[in-house]
């Protein structure tokens, strides 16, 4: 019977993956072998051509960084605001405390997507359309709820006792803030940002309406996109560019997979 | 540390973010939908003019409305259910393998998991192409086209979503059924208990409150699904068939222009999740969870 689900197992496992195995194994395809009627799982013959047809023609390192920037500058914000705001929501008793959680809890359950027409006047307000800013102020925003809630699970897991020891030192409480509770809260920042990295990276909608005409200023969801053509999809660049996406948020994640469910469970359960 | 106001002034920040980037837009979100907000108010040209519930009972007198309204209820209920079904199912799964093979099946979901809605949506796309997709090659469905029709091309959407969304639920159920100590299932099964019995009547009781969590998170996420309908549908499928209320929304307001009666449909939206949300609270506070 153990093996037989073993077996099972292995199987499910690998019909999982195959959808990432064919996008990478489609980017690095020869041409002829994408635009073949006689799909084959395997190539003798890899090339790394669609990679130099997106890198080089298509300015796509540009777009990498682009995201990659205002993921980092997202993570970055939200991490430090959402940690202030995860101590004061566990280290101290104060009135309309249990309202402030219950609020950041619905706050999570909007459905942002539908804030994108009063987002969208806001931006052009602020003369914000077409930059990247504007993109880092909005997930910073959507990424701050989830954040605290999660946060608030590490902060609480340090003890008591050792900031009030360190207040007794002398320390002040700047200090005890971020020379003590900061290093130690880290690692549950590092699942935290995680979350707040990958919101940011995967947008489509918000970049697709707050960059309309600035084309230097896209990320990768929407110059992706350019390589779908009416009359002949080039397969081959979607992959490649797919993959590209794919690979950096694939290491992070396999990188922190204990410690993200560790936090999950805590943003879950506490 | 104590004095009361550090409190306020660590929590200032991440309010006053909120507060501009959350709290304003919604209100300005119900504002829009009762004011007459097309492309004559947008480049200034005309003054907005307050019109009442005009733009909710358009909606409501509007056949499509019903459509969408339907279809997106009728998608998100049969993706959640699909998520719900495989996601349990391989958590149950991983909890009777061996070492390796666990560590295999939750390396895929990981894996399945990263991967980003647009990357994730274009992979399913190749792989269902009408010519060049391998599906169709292995199933001998030359030149099929499943985005003509309006259920396969849900359904393929609907593929797409599940095999991102699945894992969430496997690691978190699977993280749940670890948590119950093994003597109590050891103990039914001493009384007797048949293994069947005693995932339903023990197991399941126990997982009540991890699996409400689930059930309502798969819920709002799939109700509010844009991404994956908006590439692989190319913005709502051949005359709109594809479209649920969030690229509905999308598509009034920034392709025809209708600002109002887009936000009108984000109302209404914003309203069923709230519900949603409400009986999600209830469901913490009745688990005894102390906020």
């Amino acid at each position: 019977m153990r093996r037989v689900l073993d077996t099972l197992a292995v199987a499910i496992a690998v019909v999982v993956v195959f959808p990432i195995y064919w996008m990478v194994l489609a980017a690095v395809k020869p041409a002829g072998e994408i635009q073949s009627l006689h799909q084959r799982p395997w190539t003798l013959a890899p090339s790394l051509d669609a990679f130099r047809r997106v890198l080089a023609v298509n300015d796509f390192g540009r777009y990498f960084l682009n995201s990659l920037l205002v993921a980092l500058v997202v993570v970055a914000i939200s991490g430090v605001l959402a940690f202030l705001a995860a101590v004061a929501l566990t280290r101290f008793r104060f009135r309309l405390r249990t309202t402030v959680l219950v609020l950041f809890l619905v706050a999570q359950m909007v459905p942002v997507e539908a804030l994108t027409i009063p987002l969208f006047f806001l931006v052009r307000d602020l003369g914000a359309l077409n930059t990247l800013g504007s993109l880092m102020l909005v997930h910073t925003a959507f990424t701050l709820p989830f954040a605290i809630w999660m946060l608030r699970g590490f902060v609480a897991a340090v003890p008591d006792e050792l900031d009030e020891a360190a207040q007794l030192d002398g320390a002040s409480r700047f200090t005890v803030l971020w020379r003590i509770l900061f290093p130690l809260v880290a690692p549950g920042l590092a699942a935290t940002s995680v979350f707040s990295f990958i919101h940011a990276w995967n947008d489509f909608l918000f970049a697709r309406t707050f960059i309309i005409s600035a084309t230097g200023n896209q990320t990768l969801p929407m110059a992706l996109l350019v390589f779908f053509k009416p009359d002949q999809n080039d397969w081959g660049a979607i992959m490649a560019a797919s993959t590209l996406m794919t690979l950096p948020v694939l290491v992070f994640f396999l990188l922190v997979r204990r410690r993200l469910v560790a936090g999950l469970g805590g943003a879950v359960k506490d | 540390m104590r004095s009361r106001f550090t409190a306020l002034w660590l929590l200032l920040p991440a309010a006053l973010v909120l507060a501009a980037l959350f709290a304003y837009p919604m209100y300005q979100l119900g504002l829009i939908s009762v004011l007459d907000f097309t492309q004559a108010q947008v480049s200034g040209g005309q003054p907005t003019r307050f019109v009442g519930l005009d733009n909710y009972t358009r909606l409501l007198g509007d056949g499509q409305f019903w459509s969408v309204l339907l279809a997106t209820v009728g998608f998100a209920a049969a993706c959640v259910i699909a998520t719900l079904a495989v996601g349990a199912a391989l958590a149950v799964l991983l909890t009777r393998v061996s070492r390796i093979p666990r560590l295999l099946l939750s390396l895929a979901a990981m894996a399945a998991w990263a991967v980003p809605a647009v990357s994730g949506s274009t992979v399913w796309m190749f792989l269902f192409d009408t010519d060049l997709g391998f599906v169709n090659q292995l199933l001998g469905l030359d030149g099929y086209n499943w985005f003509y029709g309006r259920y396969t091309a849900f359904a393929l959407v609907g593929a797409a979503v599940v095999w991102a969304a699945f894992p969430f639920v496997m690691v978190t159920l699977y993280a749940g059924i670890s948590a119950i100590p093994g003597s109590v299932v050891e103990a039914a099964a001493l009384d007797g208990a048949s293994t069947w019995r005693a995932f339903w009547q023990i197991i399941v009781p126990m997982l009540r409150p991890v699996l409400a969590i689930v059930v309502i998170q798969s819920i709002i996420w799939d109700f509010k699904i844009f991404t994956q309908i908006y590439v692989m549908t190319r913005g709502g499928g051949l005359a709109g068939q594809n479209l649920t209320l969030n690229v509905y929304a999308y598509q009034q307001a920034f392709a025809s222009s209708e600002y109002g009666l887009g936000s009108a449909i984000g109302v209404v939206m914003m309203l069923i999740l709230l519900a949603v949300t409400l009986l999600y609270l209830r469901t913490l506070r009745r688990s005894g969870e102390p906020l």
